[in-house]
C-alpha cells in the first residue's frame, strides 16, 4: 500500500518531459489507482479484519452492544460443533463431485463444439443460457423438475414405470444433496466449456497433423495432444469452479434451506450470525471459510502463480 | 474484433477456418454422433429452462400435471406478478443497483487498469495481487462484518449499501480484463499524442479509451450480470422490499398462505427476472465469452 501513496515523483526526468504537462506518470498512476485499492481495503480488507475481531468476542444476544473478549472460544466451538462438521464434510462433497463432473461434461461439450464446425456460434448462445440465469432461478428451477407431485422427472418415472416415483427427491438425505449437484453442474458445466473450448482453439492444427502421420489413433491424439495442451485451460476452469463451489450459498439456501445433509460452510456461518444472531460464533465459521477457500487458491496459485506476475511485469 | 480476445484471434486468422474446412471437409462426412452430440448439449442446456417456462403458463391443476406443453396456456401469473408491489419494487431496485454498479465500475477500473497496464510505477505487482486476491473472498466473510458496519453506518437495508460491496467485487473482474485489452493497443498512437504534448491522462481518455471500447463493453456486460445474480449481500443487507433485489425478493417471496409454495406465480418471476440476462447472452455472445475466456487462454 505504501508504494500507492509513493512521494511525488520528481519532476523534470526526461521521461516526464516526455510527456509534457500534466501530472507526472507516478503521480497519475497513484490517483488512477487509488479509488479502486480504496474500495477494496473498505469493503474487502477491513471486514476480514473486522470478522477476526468479531470472531475473538462473545456478545449478547439480549443486550445489543454488550461484548466480552472470548479468545479462540469460538472457533473451539464452531469446530466442534457437529452442524459444521457435517457442513465441512458436505462442501468438499459438493465441491468435489459437482467440479469433478463439471470437468468431464464440460470436456466432452467443448470437444463436440469444437468439432462442430457450422453451428458454433449458435452452440455457444444456447451454452451460454445456464450461465447467464440466475442461481436463484436455477434452484427454483430444479425444484419444480424435481417437485416430487408434479414434478418432471416423478411423472417420467412413471409414464416409463421406473421406480423410485414416490421419492421426494429434496426431502431426503443423499438424493438431496445429489440434487444440488445436478443443479450446479447444469449451470456451470457450460462456462467450463467455454473456457476449454477456448483452450482447445488455440491449438495448432500442426500437432495434430503430426500426431497423425506418426500414426497416432484419434483416442492417442486425445490423451497424449490434446489432454496436456489443454492443461493449462483446465488448470485455469477448475480453479474458478472450485472456489466458487467451496463458497457455494445460493443453491442450498433455495433448494432447501441447508436441510436434508446440505447444509454447507457459507450457509451454516449465515445461519449463526443472521438467524440464531450468535454473531461471534457466524463470524468464526465465516473466518473458517475464508482460511479454507484462501488455503485451496493458494494451493492452485501455486501453479499458475506466473500469470499474475507476466500481467504486471510485462512492460515494467 | 481482432484485439478482442485470443478466442477471436484464433477464429479471425484468415487462414485457420479455411484450412480446417479443407483438411477435414472432404475426407469425412459429417459425423452422425457429433449431431447427437450437439442435440444433447442443446437439450441440456434449455430444457431446464423451457419446463419453468412452461410451468409458470399453467394455473391451478394444470400445475400438478407434467405436461411438456400447458394444456390450458395463460398469462395469469404474469399478471399477479406485475400488480405484485414488491416485485415491481425489486425490478426497480435490481435495476438501479446493476446499473450504477457497472457504470461506476467501468470508470473505476478503467483508471486502475490503464495505470497498471501502462504507467510505469512501483508495487505494481503487489496491487495487481491484491486485486485479483479479492475475487477469491468468500462473501460470507465478508457479510457477517459488513451488516454489523452498515447497521452502524445507518447504510443497511439501502441500495447504496449493496452497491459499495458489489462495486468492489466487481473491480477486480473489470481490471483484470481492462489491463489485458488496454496492453493490446499499440502504443504508437498514445506515444504520437504525447508528442503532439497531450497529457498522460488525455492520452488515456481520448486515445486509449475509445479503442478500448470492445473491452468496456465485454466488463459491462459481465458486471451487470454479475450485479443481477448476487443473492449472499442482497438477504443479508437488506430487510425489507425498500431495498431487496430481485434474487433476495423471489427467494423470499410467500404464498397466500405459509405452506402453500406459488409454483406458477415464482416460476414466472423467475422468467421474468432471467429475461434481462437471457437477451444480453442473445445479442453479446461473442463479447461475453471473449471476456469469459480473457483470463484462461493465456494462462
Amino acid at each position: 500500500m505504501a508504494t500507492v501513496a509513493a512521494p511525488p515523483a520528481t519532476t523534470g526526468t526526461p521521461r516526464n518531459r516526455r510527456s509534457g504537462k500534466g501530472l507526472s506518470e507516478r503521480r497519475l498512476a497513484a490517483l488512477m489507482v487509488s479509488p479502486s485499492i480504496v474500495l477494496i481495503a473498505i469493503v474487502a480488507a477491513y471486514p476480514i479484519g473486522y470478522a477476526i475481531w468479531l470472531s475473538l468476542n462473545e456478545y449478547s444476544v439480549r443486550v445489543p452492544g454488550l461484548s466480552r473478549w472470548a479468545g479462540l472460544r469460538n472457533y473451539e466451538a464452531a469446530v466442534t460443533s457437529d452442524t459444521w462438521i457435517s457442513a465441512l464434510g458436505t462442501t468438499f462433497l459438493f465441491t468435489g463431485a459437482s467440479v469433478f463432473l463439471e470437468l468431464l461434461l464440460g470436456l466432452g461439450m467443448a470437444l463436440a463444439m469444437h468439432a462442430a464446425f457450422k453451428g458454433q456460434g449458435l452452440l455457444r448462445t444456447v451454452v451460454l443460457v445456464p450461465w447467464a440465469i440466475l442461481t436463484v432461478v436455477t434452484a427454483i428451477t430444479w425444484q419444480t423438475i424435481f417437485n416430487p407431485e408434479l414434478g418432471f422427472v416423478t411423472t417420467m418415472l412413471n409414464s416409463l414405470g421406473l421406480p423410485g416415483a414416490d421419492t421426494v427427491w429434496l426431502g431426503e438425505r443423499g438424493w438431496a444433496l445429489a440434487v444440488m449437484v445436478f443443479a450446479d453442474v447444469w449451470k456451470t458445466a457450460p462456462f467450463m466449456a467455454l473456457l476449454l473450448l477456448a483452450g482447445l482453439q488455440v491449438i495448432p492444427d500442426d500437432v495434430y497433423d503430426a500426431a497423425k502421420v506418426d500414426g497416432a489413433s484419434a483416442w492417442q491424439r486425445f490423451l497424449r495432444v490434446t489432454l496436456p495442451l489443454l492443461r493449462p485451460a483446465i488448470l485455469v476452469a477448475l480453479i474458478f469452479r472450485t472456489l466458487d463451489a467451496l463458497r457455494i450459498f445460493d443453491l442450498p439456501f433455495v433448494l432447501t434451506r441447508g436441510a436434508n445433509g446440505t447444509n454447507t460452510l457459507s450457509l451454516e456461518a449465515y445461519t449463526q450470525f443472521n438467524q440464531n444472531g450468535i454473531l461471534g460464533l457466524g463470524a468464526a465459521m465465516s473466518v473458517l471459510t475464508f482460511v479454507i477457500v484462501m488455503f485451496v487458491s493458494f494451493l492452485y496459485i501455486r501453479f499458475v502463480g506466473g500469470n499474475i506476475r507476466a500481467m504486471a511485469g510485462e512492460d515494467t | 474484433m481482432a484485439t478482442a480476445a485470443p478466442t477471436d484471434v484464433a477464429l479471425g486468422k484468415p487462414g485457420v477456418l479455411a484450412r480446417e474446412k479443407a483438411r477435414k471437409g472432404p475426407r469425412k462426412g459429417p459425423n452422425p454422433l457429433l449431431y447427437v452430440a450437439v442435440a444433447g448439449i442443446v437439450v441440456f442446456c434449455l430444457f431446464p429452462f423451457y419446463w419453468l417456462i412452461n410451468v409458470s403458463l399453467k394455473t391451478g391443476a394444470d400445475l400438478s400435471g407434467a405436461d411438456l406443453l400447458p394444456p390450458n396456456p395463460t398469462l395469469a401469473n404474469y399478471e399477479s406478478i406485475f400488480r405484485n408491489d414488491d416485485f415491481i419494487k425489486a425490478l426497480q431496485n435490481s435495476a438501479i443497483v446493476s446499473l450504477t454498479v457497472t457504470l461506476l465500475s467501468l470508470i473505476i477500473g478503467s483508471f486502475c487498469a490503464y495505470a497498471l497496464a501502462r504507467l510505469r510505477f512501483r508495487g505494481k505487482y503487489f496491487i495487481l495481487a491484491a486485486v485479483l486476491s479479492v475475487t477469491t473472498f468468500p462473501g460470507i466473510a465478508i457479510a457477517a462484518p459488513l451488516f454489523k458496519l452498515w447497521t452502524d453506518l445507518e447504510i443497511y437495508n439501502t441500495l447504496i449499501g449493496l452497491i459499495i460491496p458489489y462495486l468492489t467485487f466487481a473491480l477486480p473482474l473489470t481490471i483484470y480484463i481492462l489491463v489485458s485489452f488496454f496492453k493490446e493497443i499499440p502504443k504508437t498512437l498514445e506515444e504520437a499524442a504525447l508528442v503532439d504534448g497531450a497529457t498522460n491522462f488525455q492520452a488515456f481518455y481520448k486515445i486509449v479509451i475509445p479503442l478500448a471500447a470492445p473491452g468496456m463493453a465485454t466488463t459491462a456486460i459481465l458486471t451487470f450480470i454479475f450485479a443481477w445474480n448476487e443473492f449472499l449481500l442482497a438477504i443479508t443487507l437488506t430487510s425489507s422490499s425498500a431495498a431487496r433485489t430481485v434474487p433476495a425478493s423471489i427467494a423470499f417471496f410467500t404464498g397466500s398462505t405459509q405452506f402453500e409454495q406459488p409454483l406458477g406465480t415464482i416460476s414466472a418471476a423467475s422468467v421474468v427476472i432471467s429475461i434481462p440476462l437471457i437477451l444480453l447472452v442473445l445479442l453479446f455472445q461473442k463479447r461475453i465469452v471473449a471476456g469469459l475466456t480473457s483470463g484462461a487462454v493465456k494462462g
